[in-house]
């Protein structure tokens, strides 16, 4: 209780008392690193039009985590091993690595359907009380991180940027020309797999931060608000990271000095103001300054 | 949740148990109240969400559709928390989040498709969000969010089928009233447009039927599975004919079929209805896409047969 009054009253003392917490410095830590991930592999996932798919990974992470449990293995083992390999099988599928709305939406629905009966496995072998698991899995639980979770999941995240900066340049060009960029012998096809790969892997990450069905808020809403706010590719990718990192210090700021809001209510929340805020800012300008042309 | 053969169990003497003999099977099946109200909630759905389904499959607005199931969610949590009925949550939180979506311009083909399906999917996550606040507001409903994400047929009351039954019955009219300006639009929107179909006005309409759809849809399947009705028998029929009436037909026919399959087999079985629903429809859907790939093979076949005897030695 009197942790969020001495918070207002005292900014500096009151993230020094939030931090003395173990628990809020592994969120803290794996957040960050998280939070960087998605920020960055959102700009392309929003850039190449691929949000949808980044949905249905959502889902499958809650299958993959809940097969892990039902089978006894450690959750996250199913979470990494099923968004990356449908990532891939996705991207294998559907057209120039492009995978189809239809095709998604049926294989998405079918995936969570077996996920219902995984829990159902899972709560009969475990004698009832399935309720918290699957909440967990779906709505994170980033203040449940221990100490050795949040050091792997800082692991994987700070993995997955290093591999996106190193495909970003031939990426960037791949997502913005296609034609040209293969002409120029990218090859298109591979980088389209690979990136899914990594949509998989930042989605798994996710996950534990704040649930297989929120993971899509902090891929599209700070790479959607960069991207109304610039239109530098560079630029955008870097806004875009950033606005993610700030949602996830900020939401987990506010979760800590109010209790009744769930970490990952808050952080969404951040990161939605945060987009909400960019149309406010750029709309009425950019509609007098181009008039038909729609925003890149 | 936990198995419907449990709880039908404690409801009377004897659990159900699955015989060879179908009649018998059926009329164990409709002895009770409550699923035989789950199966009219169930017919009614199924034709209601299958046939504004199919015109969301044609016009690629699964992706909206998945939204506005998800909005669903926290209207249902937000109805607990305040102590008012299910059906008001979904329909309110659908039909406002139709609304929204219609005002944001949509894009045509290629260009900035993107900044769109940024916006949705930003939408969803944030409605997520707030469900699970109002859950945690609420306190103390962990296994009811299972029911509210993945379906439940238990407890659908008289007053539910009714309610089902009026917004099913009033969204298949206004379908039917717009039904061939919107397949006009939905399958060439320039030209439409051009020959003064309201497209903007039609694309707004539909978005609300499919609100109702969805909100209709939620209460069987839960959140999460409403694609099992919406996308999966439409996608189905599409495959197997490119005629709009019999598809439309197909559509209906395919959704009721698996609907009451589903029903059924988890009556019998200790298993949620959600699975058996979604398996169910996707199992149609890959034998429809196989089907498909078959026929193609066979009329390549036959045509390289015909080249063959046209072409050969005379």
């Amino acid at each position: 209780m009197s942790a969020p009054v001495l918070a207002l009253v005292d900014p500096v003392t009151g993230a020094g008392h939030m931090l003395s917490h173990p628990f809020m410095d592994y969120a803290f830590v794996a957040g960050t690193v998280i939070a960087l991930a998605t920020g960055l592999v959102g700009y392309f996932v929003v850039l190449r039009g691929q949000v949808f798919t980044g949905d249905a990974l959502g889902h499958v992470a809650f299958t993959g985590s809940l097969a892990a449990l039902a089978l006894g293995v450690d959750l996250r083992v199913g979470l990494f091993v099923a968004c990356v390999l449908v990532g891939v099988v996705m991207g294998a599928l559907g057209r120039r690595g492009l995978a189809d709305d239809v095709v998604i939406g049926n294989v998405f629905a079918w995936i969570l359907g077996l996920g219902v009966l995984f829990l159902a496995f899972y709560a009969t072998s475990r004698g009832g009380s399935n309720g918290t698991v699957s909440v967990q899995v779906l709505f994170g639980s980033i203040y449940g991180l221990s100490r050795a979770q949040a050091a792997v999941a800082a692991g994987i995240g700070g993995g997955a940027v290093v591999a996106l900066l190193v495909i970003a340049r031939p990426l960037l060009f791949a997502s913005l020309d296609e034609a040209v960029a293969s002409a120029r012998g990218v090859p298109v096809r591979l980088l389209g797999l690979g990136f899914l790969a990594l949509v998989g892997l930042t989605a798994g990450e996710a996950t534990q931060a704040v649930g297989a069905l929120l993971l899509l808020g902090l891929v599209a809403a700070p790479a959607g608000a960069a991207q109304r706010l610039t239109d530098r590719p560079w630029r955008a990718m870097w806004v875009s990271a950033g606005l993610s990192v700030l949602s996830m210090w900020a939401g987990l700021t506010l979760s800590y000095a109010v209790s009744a809001l769930p970490p990952s209510f808050s952080i969404l929340a951040v990161a939605t103001a945060c987009y909400v805020l960019s149309w406010a800012v750029t709309a009425p300008g950019r509609r007098r300054a181009v008039p038909a042309a729609p925003a890149p | 949740m936990s198995g419907l053969a449990a709880a039908a169990g404690v409801a009377a003497p004897g659990a159900p148990s699955l015989t060879w003999n179908v009649v018998a099977d059926l009329r164990q099946l409709l002895a009770f109240h409550f699923m035989v109200n789950a199966l009219e909630a169930g017919t009614i759905v199924a034709v209601t969400a299958g046939a504004i389904g199919w015109f969301m499959v044609l016009r690629r607005q699964a992706f909206a559709g998945h939204t506005l199931a998800l909005v669903g969610f926290p209207g249902a949590a937000g109805a607990t928390w305040l102590g008012l009925p299910l059906a008001a949550g979904y329909f309110g939180f659908c039909l406002v989040a139709a609304l929204v979506i219609a005002a944001v311009p949509r894009v045509r083909h290629g260009g900035a498709r993107s900044a769109e399906t940024a916006v949705i999917g930003t939408v969803q996550a944030f409605a997520l969000a707030a469900g699970i606040l109002f859950v945690n507001l609420y306190r103390g409903f962990a296994n009811g969010v299972d029911a509210l994400l993945f379906g439940s047929f238990l407890g659908v009351t008289d007053t539910q089928v009714r309610i089902l039954l009026a917004a099913g019955v009033g969204a298949l009219a206004v379908l039917a009233l717009i039904g061939r300006p919107l397949l006009f639009a939905s399958v060439d929107v320039d030209v439409a447009a051009a020959r003064g179909v309201p497209v903007r006005l039609l694309s707004a309409v539909f978005l609300l039927l499919l609100g109702a759809a969805v909100a209709e849809a939620s209460e069987i399947t839960g959140s999460l599975l409403v694609f099992a009705l919406l996308v999966m028998p439409a996608a189905t029929a599409q495959q197997l004919t490119a005629r709009p009436r019999l598809s439309m037909v197909l559509t209906v026919a395919v959704a009721l079929v698996v609907t009451w399959l589903a029903l059924g087999v988890a009556f019998f079985s200790p298993y949620p209805v959600g699975f058996f629903l979604t398996t169910f429809a996707f199992g149609a859907y890959v034998l429809a896409v196989a089907a498909r790939h078959a026929a193609a093979a066979a009329a390549g076949r036959r045509a390289s047969r015909a080249v063959l005897v046209a072409t050969g030695p005379s």
